[in-house]
């Protein structure tokens, strides 16, 4: 795992070897001879598949190459949507290492965040739907208790009595138990706690959906449908660009927003302020001074993932 | 055929990388500064407030109409009944000019008579309501947007919670997700 | 060019055979033709063609690949009662076994395919174009050693036949060793599709220890009783010779193994009952339903019947002799664990989803027709080997000029 801890296209350090290599004479046969049999199996357009093949691990690519491919992906998707789209590739911040705070208390499951989060995003918006975050209704007179629990409440107005919501997606585990059962290593815990998924060399095995104790990835069942208007333009390559059909995705702390100092789309949205974000390593930050004050709890505490979301009842 | 420089270096970066946690200090995951969002132990000055939410139409500056101090003692008013009305906040016997201050009516005042004005209301709220108050101002309660690590708008007590009638309103919710069985092509 | 005769002399014994050959292998290509017009629907829109949702990720192909990967192993576990108790025909019983293990793994490795959302993106799990997950993920392991073993049964079949095509007999150094390896190995591929469930903490209905040994004890069962009735048609339709008490040696066998299946069985129903904690959601889910939620609980009853009853025909020793029943356990043993290891493994372990909604699965008309083109697609490679392998063992099929001694004949074990 720990090598996995860092990626080198955010260090520096990993810059001077790799700049130089230029397409080696065993890739390109490699390419050439896997690109027949899957082009011939497959019926695909041959170039995408070549191109597919071409396609190395991420941790195995120069900044050259990246900044190359990242460039054709906001050309095709410039393209695509009719608008600027820009892909980053923004590496996590040093000194920051984010959480996540959701008090219960004050959550009266309005759905608010389901949609900001859609939105921002660009999930597929229906056939598939696919929503990062699932609100959960429960009796107040059970308490936490997933066995009467439902996220199809659907009521005039929230919240209902006798009924508390918890919102639930990505707890980004400190052992994430996803990221192991993952055989590509498509999946992996960043140091500024964010767990991403590579979608360009996810295999779609559900490996990581099966893994996952929150059921909090998703996977794209069919070719994702996200209308041209409503497209997010500023994006992250590890974060909220379009996402192809057959692989996996999930709440990633809206890294395309979070990298740059901005709250996720759901903090912002979050009518009754229930949603709480901050760098766990700044005593002064809205998380730590939840942490400080409230009793905090995590999900499904014994299976030892170690959340960095923290559910709290300010009250 | 040379072997290519990844080959080398990922590995090599690897090394580099599980070494690294052994040299920082105990306790930090990292070796750089943590990143710091500014100081909130008082309401966030250097931050944006956000705008306040309009007064009830026409009523505002009150001192249009109330020029000098009135009559103090608790009534049932004519003017006003509607606002009267609908005030649900602690006890019965709570009235106007418990938080409006007489004298000066384009302000509000504390229990020890300082007048404060409309866009420092949380001072007011702050008296009965300290815990939230005080969870307010670390931004433990309430909401705030912008930047995480720098510049925020935070909202006032009276954004979210109408003074008169603080209990939070019931709201629409948005669509619930789609069954399983319902996801199709 | 020793090996390309000897491809050519197969290939031409794979198209030579009598009506019912031929009417067979036309059956078995008629489903995979449906196979494939499944697989297009799918391929073209997406996993949506099934009935599989983030409730329920992994289902009835999942199933079907468990229930080989168990036929794949087992088949090659027949070697040692052949070793223990010196049956003749030992070298047809391995090639047979190994045969079976091939067929089985083929379809093991499509099932993973076409499971798969982005089969295009096959070559990231190999090493060199890809990047496994070494050592962490069950799955990167569970490719690795599937793949070894095809290639390890592959070898050794190839081997075998190669040399008596041109009536020499294996090289002992080569063959014994492998053969032998390929027993642990047998156990280690099971191990691993077991490992892939019992180590997700997120599934407590897979997260135990109990998982790997049953996957043992039921593959036990499975395996075998596709032998047994392939033995018996054998025996019918060609040369080989297997004493009946061969037959009925390993249908005892499997008795124990069944017994020591349903005794597993008992125990894990015993510990969720008993205990009663939040876990025993699954498991009622399988055997009583959840409210109105009861797809499961026929087919989760109709398994541990046939795997009762053909426990009590294999553990009696006139059940075992009389043909009839035989076969009839046979055939309720297959049933019983393919319903338990597939649906009932898998299916359980996703309902109640891990934030406890309840998502009935039931497989959909793609999900049926993928299935039986993978099986067909087995079936036949089965038929064929068996068809290329057999006439080779008895000496009727030979490279020219090559000595005509069927290959058990020249040095009895």
């Amino acid at each position: 795992m720990s090598q996995h801890d860092r990626l080198p296209i955010v260090q520096d350090a990993a810059e001077g070897c790799e700049a130089a290599a230029p397409p080696s004479r065993r890739d390109f046969l490699r390419t050439a001879a896997a690109g027949a049999v899957i082009a011939a199996v497959s019926g695909c357009k041959p170039d995408a598949v070549v191109e597919e093949l071409q396609r190395r691990h991420l941790t195995e690519l120069s900044k050259d190459r990246l900044q190359e491919m990242l460039g054709k992906l906001e050309k095709k998707w410039s393209a695509e949507y009719g608008k600027d789209v820009k892909v980053g590739l923004r590496p996590p911040m040093p000194g920051v290492n984010f959480a996540y705070g959701l008090d219960l208390s004050r959550c009266i499951g309005c759905r608010r965040c389901v949609y900001a989060c859609v939105k921002e995003n660009n999930q597929s918006r229906k056939n598939p739907q696919i929503q990062w975050i699932r609100v959960l209704q429960m009796d107040k007179e059970r308490g936490v208790s997933l066995e009467h629990a439902t996220p199809y409440y659907n009521p005039e107005k929230v919240p209902e009595p006798g009924h508390f919501y918890m919102p639930v997606q990505c707890q980004q585990c400190r052992h994430p138990p996803c990221t192991k059962v993952c055989p590509v290593k498509a999946t992996w815990k960043e140091p500024d706690g964010i767990v991403v998924i590579d979608y360009d060399w996810c295999i779609g095995c559900r490996c990581c959906t099966a893994a996952c104790p929150y059921g909090a990835r998703k996977f794209n069942w069919a070719e994702p449908k996200l209308p041209a208007a409503e497209m997010n333009p500023v994006t992250d390559y590890l974060g909220n660009r379009p996402r192809p059909m057959g692989v996996v995705e999930k709440c990633t702390f809206c890294l395309q927003r979070t990298r740059t100092g901005r709250y996720p789309a759901c903090v912002e949205i979050c009518p009754v302020g229930a949603r709480k974000f901050g760098n766990l390593l700044d005593p002064e930050s809205e998380i730590r001074q939840v942490m400080d004050r409230k009793r905090v709890f995590v999900f499904k505490e014994e299976l030892a993932t170690e959340p960095q979301f923290y559910y709290f009842y300010a009250t | 055929m040379t072997v290519p420089s990844w080959r080398v270096a990922v590995p090599l970066a690897a090394l580099v990388l599980l070494a690294a946690p052994l040299a920082a200090p105990a306790g930090s995951p990292t070796a750089a500064p943590p990143a710091k969002a500014p100081a909130a132990a008082t309401p966030p000055a250097q931050d944006i407030q956000a705008e306040p939410p309009p007064f009830s139409e026409g009523i505002f500056p009150c001192s249009q109409c109330h020029g000098k101090a009135g009559d103090p003692t608790p009534r049932q008013l004519a003017f006003h009944d509607d606002l009267q009305a609908e005030l649900h906040h602690g006890p019965p016997s709570r009235w106007c000019l418990d938080c409006h201050d007489n004298g000066k009516r384009d302000f509000l005042h504390l229990i020890n008579g300082k007048q404060i004005p409309f866009t420092e209301s949380y001072e007011l709220c702050g008296q009965c309501h300290g815990d939230k108050y005080r969870d307010w101002k670390v931004g433990v309660h309430g909401k705030r947007t912008g930047m995480w690590n720098g510049k925020k708008t935070y909202y006032l007590c009276v954004n979210c919670h109408n003074p008169h009638n603080p209990r939070f309103k019931a709201l629409k919710p948005e669509p619930p997700p789609v069954k399983p069985q319902e996801q199709g092509r | 060019m020793g090996i390309l005769e000897f491809l050519k002399g197969a290939a031409r014994q794979v198209v030579t055979g009598g009506k019912a050959y031929k009417a067979w292998v036309a059956v078995l290509v008629g489903m995979m033709v449906i196979g494939l017009v499944g697989y297009a629907n799918q391929w073209q829109g997406g996993l949506i063609a099934t009935n599989m949702r983030d409730q329920v990720t992994w289902a009835f192909y999942i199933g079907n690949f468990t229930f080989l990967v168990g036929v794949a192993a087992a088949a090659v576990l027949l070697v040692v009662p052949a070793y223990v108790y010196h049956w003749k025909p030992i070298k047809e019983v391995v090639v047979l076994g190994e045969l079976l293990a091939i067929s089985a793994l083929t379809m093991c490795l499509t099932f993973i395919l076409v499971d798969m959302g982005r089969p295009d993106r096959l070559t990231h799990i190999m090493p060199g174009p890809g990047n496994p997950n070494w050592p962490d993920s069950m799955l990167s392991w569970d490719a690795l050693v599937l793949n070894l073993y095809l290639m390890l049964n592959l070898v050794v079949v190839v081997h075998i036949l190669y040399r008596a095509y041109r009536g020499q007999d294996y090289a002992k150094w080569f063959v014994v060793p492998l053969v032998l390896f390929s027993i642990p190995a047998a156990v280690g591929i099971h191990t691993v599709t077991a490992f892939l469930y019992a180590g997700m903490a997120a599934r407590p209905y897979w997260n135990a220890g109990i998982l790997a040994p049953k996957f043992i004890a039921s593959a036990f069962c499975s395996g075998p009783a596709v032998m047994i009735i392939l033995f018996q048609i054998l025996r019918k339709t060609t040369a080989i010779e297997i004493k009946d008490e061969a037959i009925q040696k390993v249908a005892e066998l499997m008795a124990y193994a069944m017994f020591f299946n349903l005794f597993l069985l008992g125990a894990e129903i015993f510990k969720e009952y008993y205990s009663h904690t939040e876990h025993l959601l699954y498991t009622q889910y399988l055997w009583q339903g959840i409210g109105t939620h009861k797809a499961l609980v026929p087919y989760a009853w109709f398994s541990l019947a046939c795997s009762v009853t053909a426990f009590l025909i294999f553990v009696t020793p006139a059940g075992r002799k009389n043909w009839t029943t035989l076969n009839i356990g046979a055939v309720l043993i297959f049933s019983g664990v393919y319903i338990e290891k597939g649906m009932g493994l898998v299916i359980p372990g996703m309902t109640p989803d891990t934030l406890g909604e309840i998502y009935e699965y039931q497989p959909s008309a793609t999900e049926w027709m993928v299935a039986v083109g993978v099986f067909g697609m087995g079936g036949l490679v089965f038929t064929t080997l068996v068809n290329v392998a057999v006439p080779i063992m008895m000496g009727t099929l030979r490279a020219k000029g090559a000595s005509t001694v069927p290959m058990g004949a020249e040095a009895t074990h």
